[in-house]
């Protein structure tokens, strides 16, 4: 189970004409390429921003994400974890949910490194790290988000990492992404 | 009286248009629906006219009325489609249409897709909307948005869990690939792949090399299913339809990859009733075209269908172990999604037809029965058996 695949940039790869060396230096960071907000910020501006969904049903996260508060769907009923957001817990069936708070740490359960863009504001990304982050005392439940740091480094599943919050508090909507780095790294 | 579709419903036609890249497709994408239902009839040797049904899947924009309307047809009996995106409809779609024709819904039904990305979106492009809500909140603004960037993290997790070497997903592309260069119609056809061009194509999302993803194509395909008992009414070999089931596992859609069995095509629970169905096992397929909209999806598909145990992936994917006519489990014989046609993969069951009836571009020898994936990862998938008059 701990085999990991010979995957990608961690060894270089040989032609690909946007890939340069493996540990070559790093991407900088879109805030200092000249993002107006000022925030620092994991990829480059542009992107669709997250926003609540209309019907109500995951506005508390987007709120608590703002104040730096790492939450997931807990039923008050049966004390089970979820993640997405749905609107009845799928382990009992009730819809006494609430969003509470998760220690803001979990491990890297899968990760994918993106190299061709399919959006313009991606254009001159180069490449960036996916994390799939599972919280193994909750249920299993699992978060999205980017690795922060270099975007060329070897990534190990099973690796503990911590959230760091990336505001975006002067786009319109403002929105707060979760973000994940190496612990110790 | 059992409950079984097997045996009930069988292919009296199939028919393409030309396969086109992405935006070079002279004609519109419903015209190219109604040109391969003509095809299909042709190929049957019956009237436009006598269809009454009509089956498809992924939100097909070529609606039934107006195929209908188009084709002079007398008396619509039945309009279907499958719920869920990417191809994990395409084998769904022709279980609705056998069971429209066993239950007496209707006669002839015609399962089709048609595609034109270049008259409309491309799939292979993130959105571009100013705000997301709901699942996509969490994602998209990750850089998490196309399609091979939504299914490379299973595949990462099966690879690690099962000692999977890149060397599995390349034999996949290589042998559509070869496959393509003896079908003319293959968009591919004349541009053979080798192990040192896999190697050096570029990355579009690790694990998947640019040749490990599927192509963009315009074009249409449709295939004629009526009851059973007209099956020798056509010119062809008949083609029966030993099962098609479709479905997903526990909480496959769960959103923000929260999927608890996450490194999996989706297939597990599907593949008992399929085999059940057609009253046959693994041992018992000849020839199989199974759905590439990634290299990983295959080799996970293959796993789940019972061809190759999960830790034995080294081992079974070399290229001459997929290749027709000798190989271990000959595989996407016309170049499938990867070198004939993304046409969503109903290309796919229409070439395990061919396989039947003796006339694929690389034909496996007596093949009697003949199985098709579609859509592997997406929720629901689906997936069929055809078999030859022998099976019944």
């Amino acid at each position: 189970m701990s085999r990991s695949p010979q995957l990608g940039s961690a060894r270089g790869h040989p032609s690909h004409e946007e890939s340069p060396q493996p540990g070559s230096e790093r991407v900088p960071l879109a805030s200092e390429k000249g993002n107006p907000s000022h925030e620092k910020s994991y990829l480059n501006p542009g992107l669709p921003k997250p926003a609540p969904a209309s019907d109500g049903l995951d506005a508390p996260y987007w709120q608590a994400a703002a104040e730096e508060r790492l939450v997931m769907q807990h039923c008050r009923a049966c004390g089970g974890w979820q993640w997405g957001p749905e609107w009845i817990c799928h382990h009992c069936h009730s819809d006494d949910l609430v969003f509470d708070e998760v220690p803001r740490g979990g491990r890297i359960y899968s990760y994918e490194r993106v190299w061709h863009p399919v959006h313009p504001a991606l254009a001159e990304q180069g490449p960036y790290i996916v994390v799939l982050v599972e919280f193994p005392h909750h249920d299993g439940a699992r978060m999205v988000g980017n690795l922060l740091g270099d975007p060329r480094q070897p990534v190990e599943i099973g690796a503990s990492v911590q959230a760091a919050f990336e505001h975006h508090k002067h786009e319109d909507p403002a929105y707060t992404l979760v973000q994940w780095k190496l612990v110790g790294g | 009286m059992s409950r079984t579709l097997r045996g009930a419903g069988a292919i009296a036609g199939v028919g393409e248009t030309t396969y086109y890249k992405r935006g070079q497709s002279p004609d519109a994408e419903f015209k190219l629906a109604l040109m391969a239902v003509l095809a299909a009839c042709e190929d049957a040797g019956i009237s436009p006219k006598e269809v009454d049904g009509f089956a498809s899947f992924s939100n097909d924009r070529s609606d039934p009325s107006r195929l209908a309307n188009a084709l002079g047809i007398h008396d619509l009996r039945f309009s279907n489609m499958q719920w869920g995106g990417g191809g994990g409809g395409g084998s769904a779609a022709l279980a609705h249409a056998a069971a429209a024709v066993a239950t007496g819904l209707a006669e002839c039904v015609v399962v089709f897709r048609a595609l034109a990305q270049g008259q409309f979106g491309r799939f292979g492009q993130g959105p571009r909307s100013n705000v997301v809500s709901g699942a996509g909140a969490y994602a998209v603004p990750y850089g998490l948005m196309s399609p091979a960037q939504s299914f490379a993290m299973k595949v990462v997790r099966f690879m690690h869990e099962h000692g999977v070497e890149q060397s599995a997903l390349r034999a996949i592309s290589l042998a559509s690939y070869h496959h393509a260069q003896n079908n003319p119609r293959a968009v591919m056809h004349g541009r053979p792949l080798d192990e040192a061009k896999y190697d050096n194509s570029r990355w579009i999302v690790e694990p998947f090399h640019l040749f490990d993803c599927c192509l963009e194509n315009d074009g249409a395909a449709a295939m004629i299913v009526v009851p059973a008992d007209r099956a020798k009414d056509f010119d062809h070999p008949p083609v029966y339809v030993l099962s098609a089931v479709t479905g997903s596992h526990y909480r496959a859609g769960a959103s923000v990859h929260n999927t608890p069995d996450y490194a999996s095509s989706n297939f597990k629970t599907c593949v008992p009733r399929l085999y059940d169905m057609a009253q046959c096992k693994p041992g018992d397929v000849d020839v199989l075209q199974c759905y590439e909209n990634f290299t990983g999806g295959v080799l996970m598909s293959i796993v789940e269908h019972g061809f190759c145990e999960p830790d034995g992936c080294n081992e079974f994917f070399v290229k001459e172990n997929l290749l027709a006519p000798d190989g271990k489990l000959p595989a996407n014989t016309s170049g499938g999604n990867l070198a004939e046609c993304y046409m969503h993969g109903l290309e796919l069951n229409i070439e395990a037809v061919r396989q039947i009836r003796g006339t694929s571009p690389n034909q496996v020898d007596g093949v009697d029965v003949s199985m098709v994936v579609s859509g592997p990862m997406v929720t629901p998938v689906s997936s069929s058996i055809f078999g030859s008059e022998a099976t019944l």
